[in-house]
């Protein structure tokens, strides 16, 4: 237990590793990790620093070649594929900088998919995909496409889609990187709803207006963590402000 | 109900925006299935016609040879004889005849054919009277002709022809239910042949003999030593169907009357249709072969554009077996689409091809497409969709979800010999020879596909030679129907086929060109020109083709000698010059094929494609 709750996230000695011996690349070098329920971590670093593997592993979308992770008290880094896939639709949520919206279907229908994919009623998912992007502020484009919608609004849906099963942590992977800074200012409000709500976040970024809504900030470089910082912006509910923004 | 909604949602929309794969996956197996549909429903199609011919003509349920082997005096003898015994059998209950059969020569502008002249009285029969189709009945001094000779000859009605040099007019062309038609008339039992000698002698059309009727004095005057007259006795049964025992009872005697049963007539009158089928099935396996490998390729480039798509799905929670059952079910619903169109287009396209010719009146109707038929030809679909499908659908299933949403190529396995070896070739053959390397099985399916189509491409040249090496010096003969309704089989199926090879070829080098887009960004990016990646992607196309095309020759010619019924030692070889115009024909074809993805492919910014593989 800490000031934020209960852990939800563990990783221990936490490793990534490609190739080997004189071309062995560690990616994620021995990386120990404690994030509580409605904490809000930053991951910063240059380019190649690991940050994006990390996630990754945190997400379960990769396997890490040694360490140990535990999420919401299951240890998760042995885990089959089959269960991992569960554990990604149940528990964790995921926001990419490129969207990834599958580009056929209807923004609805894009929020839907995690809830259908884990046997939910179909008029549930319904349900839910609506009341998620009233949320975002995305009610009325329900029915467009991808395609006909802006970037902040293709990343206002993925936003929705990652909440859709009420999950334990969302990952956001560079979530403003592709965005203008109106985008990015709207993307930053909903981060701060989220945290506000209690949800658990880890967010890895290059942008430290971003970096600056977290709670925790982690400095990467060469796979390892070498700083960590308390913010106290994270929570002041005045973040376009605080990033300059507004 | 949640995750089947979702599969169908998927399917329905990527079908839907993204109809280019999918229609061309549809065509290529709805090709095969109506090939193998047309096949199977052709089994039984011509009985028709017959039964109509039959009854328009009160044809006969046995047909009897009679005459015995001495002719002449004693052969009249012989005839009167069984003539008593078979009219008074028990179960006949009507006959006509016996009508006296002699042979001749007709001659028309030019053209000479063998023909049975069988003498009638102008009086219409009870039992077996020609269907006058144009024309009269048989006059004095004119001549009636059974329509598919007819037709053959470029005869009709008032025309002057000459029989053995006598002229005669043509009153009228029939057809009748008693004698199989031109040309099949020698050709097997029930024919109702025989044509004698001087006029059989060598020639290999001897036997390709005409039907006519004249009136039985006209007839009788064509009657020599070396060819006495034969007759023919019509007979009526009780039971029509007993017709074959009837014959083997009465017929078995060496020097007894020859009995042909009505059914074996229905038979023989098939015979055209057997021809097609005896086309048609080889070339049904062809097209199912070249089915597969064009799945084979469109899935696999399918796989390879969707594979951000798994990365995706796999990312909010899609198990393997989600991913793989997503990825299937769009195939199997194409499977099923172009099973579908495939059945209505062999079974639309069966009565065209089933006509029974000129020879019998009515038409072939409906085939029947029986629950039977369906369930093979969707069965065969399914396969040949889920044959192609299942192994890259695993492969993508199984991929990394990382490496997914990244859209990355599957790496290419290093071959370090092959980059030695290609090191000093031009940059063309260096980078086809490359990317030939670095997916050995799609190179592999692509010299199959390609010895697929130039076995059946050789196929047809060897067709062809063999109709020339038989109608060679035989200028002023006739031709044989046959071979046209053959001719017409084989080129539907080489259109079949070799659109199929079109498919085939654009769809491996679009897959290819998908795969090699990142190294052939960076080729780009390090100074090779689009033409030179162009013609790196032709060169990896025409590689394989190159054993493809040679290995079709000697295939080609074996599925003809096999098709035809003929051993190894009676194969027929094309010119030497049509071998080689065929294989140097494909791979040109192949080239410029490769070369339209290939150059679209090479217009892409190499900037994105970058990008994306470093992301």
């Amino acid at each position: 237990m800490n000031e934020f709750g209960a852990s939800v996230l563990r990783a221990r000695g936490l490793r990534k590793q490609y190739g080997k011996g004189e071309g062995l690349v560690r990616a994620v070098d021995e990386v120990d990790l404690e994030v509580a329920g409605g904490e809000t971590v930053g991951v910063m670093g240059p380019s190649g620093c690991g940050k994006s593997t990390l996630l990754h592993l945190l997400g379960g979308l990769d396997r890490p070649s040694g360490g140990e992770l535990w999420l919401a008290g299951q240890r998760i880094d042995q885990l089959g594929e089959r269960a991992l896939a569960r554990l990604r639709r149940d528990k964790i949520g995921f926001i990419f900088q490129a969207f990834h919206l599958m580009d056929e279907l209807t923004a609805a229908e894009n929020v839907e998919l995690p809830a259908l994919l884990a046997g939910r009623p179909a008029r549930w998912a319904r349900r839910r995909a609506a009341e998620l992007l009233e949320r975002v502020g995305l009610a009325d484009r329900a029915g467009f496409l991808p395609s006909a919608l802006s970037g902040g609004q293709r990343q206002r849906v993925a936003i929705a889609r990652a909440l859709v099963s009420d999950p334990q942590v969302v990952f956001a992977d560079e979530p403003t990187g592709n965005l203008d800074s109106q985008a990015t200012v709207e993307v930053l409000r909903l981060f701060e709803q989220l945290h506000s709500a209690g949800q658990t976040l880890v967010i890895v970024t290059h942008d430290s207006r971003i970096a600056a809504t977290a709670g925790r900030l982690i400095s990467m470089r060469d796979g390892a963590f070498v700083d960590e910082t308390r913010l106290t912006g994270g929570s002041t509910g005045n973040l376009g402000a605080l990033a300059g923004l507004t | 109900m949640g995750k089947i909604r979702l599969i169908g949602r998927l399917v329905g929309r990527d079908l839907r925006y993204r109809p280019g794969p999918a229609v061309l996956l549809v065509l290529a197996i709805t090709a095969a299935t109506a090939t193998l549909t047309l096949g199977l429903v052709l089994h039984g199609v011509t009985n028709q016609p017959y039964l109509q011919t039959r009854a328009a003509t009160n044809g006969p349920d046995v047909v009897a040879q009679v005459g015995g082997a001495g002719r002449g005096a004693a052969g009249q003898a012989a005839t009167e004889a069984q003539t008593r015994v078979l009219t008074h059998a028990p179960g006949v209950t009507a006959y006509s005849g016996p009508y006296p059969v002699a042979s001749a020569f007709v001659r028309f502008h030019g053209i000479a054919a063998p023909v049975e002249l069988e003498g009638r009285a102008q009086a219409p029969a009870s039992v077996e009277q020609p269907k006058v189709t144009a024309g009269t009945w048989v006059r004095p001094g004119g001549v009636v002709l059974e329509r598919t000779f007819a037709e053959a000859l470029g005869v009709g009605v008032g025309d002057r022809v000459t029989l053995d040099g006598r002229a005669f007019r043509v009153a009228g062309i029939a057809v009748t239910a008693a004698d199989l038609p031109y040309p099949n008339l020698c050709y097997s039992t029930g024919g109702g042949c025989i044509f004698d000698a001087p006029y059989s002698g060598s020639s290999p059309l001897a036997a390709v003999v005409g039907l006519a009727w004249v009136t039985e004095p006209d007839a009788r005057q064509f009657a020599s030593a070396q060819a006495p007259l034969y007759y023919f006795l019509n007979l009526k049964l009780k039971n029509p169907a007993a017709a074959p025992a009837f014959a083997d009872r009465y017929g078995a005697s060496p020097n007894g009357p020859g009995l042909i049963p009505w059914q074996a007539i229905q038979t023989g009158s098939g015979l055209l249709v057997q021809d097609e089928q005896s086309v048609l099935s080889p070339g049904a396996w062809l097209a199912g072969l070249l089915a597969i490998a064009s799945v084979a390729v469109l899935a696999g480039g399918r796989m390879a554009e969707r594979i951000r798509r798994v990365g995706l799905l796999k990312a909010v929670g899609g198990t393997p077996g989600t991913v793989t059952v997503v990825l299937l079910a769009e195939n199997l619903t194409l499977a099923l689409i172009a099973a579908a169109a495939g059945l209505a287009i062999g079974w639309l396209a069966a009565p065209l091809v089933a006509s029974p010719g000129a020879a019998l009146v009515g038409t072939p109707g409906a085939p029947s497409l029986t629950l039977h038929i369906a369930v093979e030809v969707v069965a065969v679909a399914l396969v040949v969709a889920l044959a192609s499908t299942l192994v890259p659908a695993i492969r993508s299933a199984r991929t990394s979800t990382v490496s997914a949403l990244a859209d990355t190529a599957r790496p290419p396995r290093r071959r370090p010999r092959m980059i030695a070896l290609s090191a000093r070739l031009p940059a063309p053959l260096l980078l086809g020879l490359r990317l030939v390397a670095r997916r050995p099985r799609r190179a592999l399916l692509s010299a199959a596909s390609v010895t697929v189509t130039a076995t059946g491409i050789i196929a047809v040249l060897a067709f062809h030679t063999s109709v020339h090496l038989q109608t060679a010096g035989l200028a002023g003969r006739l031709g044989n129907p046959a071979a046209g309704r053959d001719e017409q089989m084989l080129t539907i199926l080489t259109v079949v086929l070799v659109a199929l090879a079109v498919l085939n070829a654009i769809c491996t080098a679009w897959a290819t060109v998908l795969d090699a887009r990142h190294s052939s960004a960076l080729a780009r990016a390090l100074g090779a020109t689009p033409q030179q990646v162009t013609a790196g992607i032709a060169a990896a196309q025409v590689l394989p083709a190159v054993p493809g095309a040679l290995l079709g020759v000697p295939l080609g010619i074996l599925l003809f000698a096999a098709a035809n019924g003929a051993g190894a030692a009676a194969t027929t070889v094309p010119p030497a010059w049509w071998l080689a115009a065929a294989v140097l024909g494909t791979l040109v074809a192949i080239a410029a094929l490769a070369a339209i993805p290939a150059r679209i492919g090479a217009r892409r910014p190499v900037s994105p494609i970058l990008q994306s593989e470093t992301a």
